[in-house]
């Protein structure tokens, strides 16, 4: 269920990107999108009732230089949280460049409506 | 961009320093308790953003130059690719190889024992670099843009 | 169990305000209140180093946005497209949800690790993560896993992402440029 409502999230952006006019929020869509899909990542890793994936003191097995195998059994998975974490660093470096092509589009035309804008000047 | 009253500007001039130290602290102990590069870079970034807003625009460009920012992004991608060759050189030739650990820690009397995680802390210190040069560049660019529809055929 | 779904809830309500909403300034600050709500998820899903990196580039990127809206009359939104372009639209879309949500049935149980899980079901040797979190800190030192993963297993992949950060940064200042080089070293000299 929980994976039903991410998926509506990110239908909510693509339909936001298909059906506006205004370009600001085409990119407000693509955020949504990205927020979608970075929450769905992190949520396929979760285990019930587990715990962060740091190991704390309390549980390496100092002698045999080993972790506890409570920690192995309980730990999430830190796979997804290490593929989510530049995809949200790099979402703000898109972000960046897609407000500059905006801002120019709307110094040149005057507008963010995409629809009067068809002048495309080779 | 103007800046703002003489409250704001005296506060953030004392809250500067604890963001600043905050994200060190936070990609220094990247290795050992949640954090890490990416999360201390962004909060280093933020510190300058602070001051960027309640100083101004013009402010930050005689002291804070954006020349000397994008020379920052630079050296910190050059440190970062500098150590992942360096793996290449010292290790069984692997790119990104950890030397460090692999290698230099193998025995007890070692010299670099106090770090036992290899180039991760270091990899960290360029990564925090990289992120929070890049991200105040960003918002510096933005913040002095002049926004600019006297005509429709620029330049 | 009962928060995951409240937040959810209080994201896809200031998601439908911010697509449906006429006034610019008022969308934006939906996306905030999306980006937050989501760092208390990601809180709640045992990730703590993603929570810290989603609440500051959230508010970062909220700087971004309102430095584009705050502007000349740009809260005047005329509307949609035509009628039977979005009728269209919303009928694929509804269409694309229902397979999306036949697929998303063949996963296992929110609360299971997809892929350990689903490698056991299939009888295949464990995956890449069971090895990363049995010895990952016997092989590298470090104590959190999710800095061990991105800057020793999977260094590579770092090194992709700042080279993506630094393109896109370069790119976009280079299009907010105001005068090129040479005209300001001829205005200058």
């Amino acid at each position: 269920m929980p994976y039903a409502l991410c998926f509506l999230l990110f239908v909510i952006g693509l339909y936001c990107v298909l059906v506006k006019k205004n370009m600001v929020k085409i990119v407000i869509g693509i955020l949504v999108m990205e927020y979608a899909v970075n929450l769905f990542l992190i949520m396929l890793g979760y285990r019930t009732g587990g715990i962060a994936p740091v190991v704390a003191d309390d549980q390496v097995n100092a002698a045999a230089n080993k972790v506890a195998a409570a920690f192995i059994n309980a730990s999430v998975d830190p796979l997804p949280q290490a593929l989510v974490l530049t995809a949200i660093v790099i979402s703000l470096g898109s972000l960046a460049l897609i407000i500059s092509i905006c801002i120019r589009t709307y110094e040149k035309y005057g507008t963010f409506d995409i629809t009067n804008i068809r002048r495309l000047k080779g | 961009m103007k800046g703002m009253t003489i409250i704001v500007k005296t506060i953030s001039s004392w809250v500067k320093m604890l963001i600043f130290l905050f994200g060190l602290y936070i990609i220094l102990f990247g290795d050992t308790s949640p954090g890490g590069g990416f999360a201390g870079g962004v909060i280093l970034a933020s510190a300058y953003v602070l001051l960027m807003l309640a100083f101004g625009g013009d402010f930050v460009k005689q002291n804070l130059s954006p020349s000397l920012t994008l020379k920052l992004v630079c050296a910190g991608m050059l440190a970062f690719a500098a150590i992942a060759v360096a793996g290449l050189f010292y290790g069984p030739d692997a790119f990104f190889w950890n030397f460090i650990t692999q290698k230099w820690l193998a025995g007890e009397g070692s010299n670099l024992h106090f770090i036992n995680a290899g180039i991760i802390p270091l990899a960290e210190v360029a990564i925090g670099l990289i992120v929070c040069a890049a991200i105040f560049l960003v918002i510096f660019t933005f913040s002095t843009f002049k926004f600019d529809v006297s005509d429709n055929q620029k330049e | 169990m009962a928060i995951f779904y409240i937040l959810l809830l209080f994201i896809l309500i200031a998601a439908i305000i911010a697509v449906e909403t006429r006034n610019l300034l008022s969308a934006v600050i939906c996306v905030g209140a999306i980006g937050f709500s989501g760092s208390l998820m990601f809180l709640f899903l045992r990730a703590p180093d993603i929570a810290m990196t989603q609440i500051v580039v959230e508010v970062l990127g909220l700087i971004i946005l309102i430095r584009a809206t705050i502007s000349r009359d740009l809260t005047f939104i005329s509307g949609d497209r035509e009628f039977f372009g979005v009728v269209v639209s919303v009928v694929i879309l509804f269409a694309i949800f229902l397979a999306g949500q036949t697929v998303l049935e063949t996963l296992p149980d929110f609360g299971t690790p997809a892929f350990v899980a689903a490698a056991q079901n299939a009888d295949l040797p464990a995956p890449a993560a069971q090895t990363y979190i049995a010895q990952g800190m016997q092989k590298t030192g470090a104590a959190n896993l999710v800095s061990a993963v991105i800057l020793d297993f999977r260094a590579y992949d770092t090194l992709g992402e700042a080279t993506v950060l630094f393109t896109s940064i370069i790119g976009a200042t280079v299009i907010l440029r105001k005068k090129s080089r040479r005209l300001r070293e001829e205005t200058n000299a």
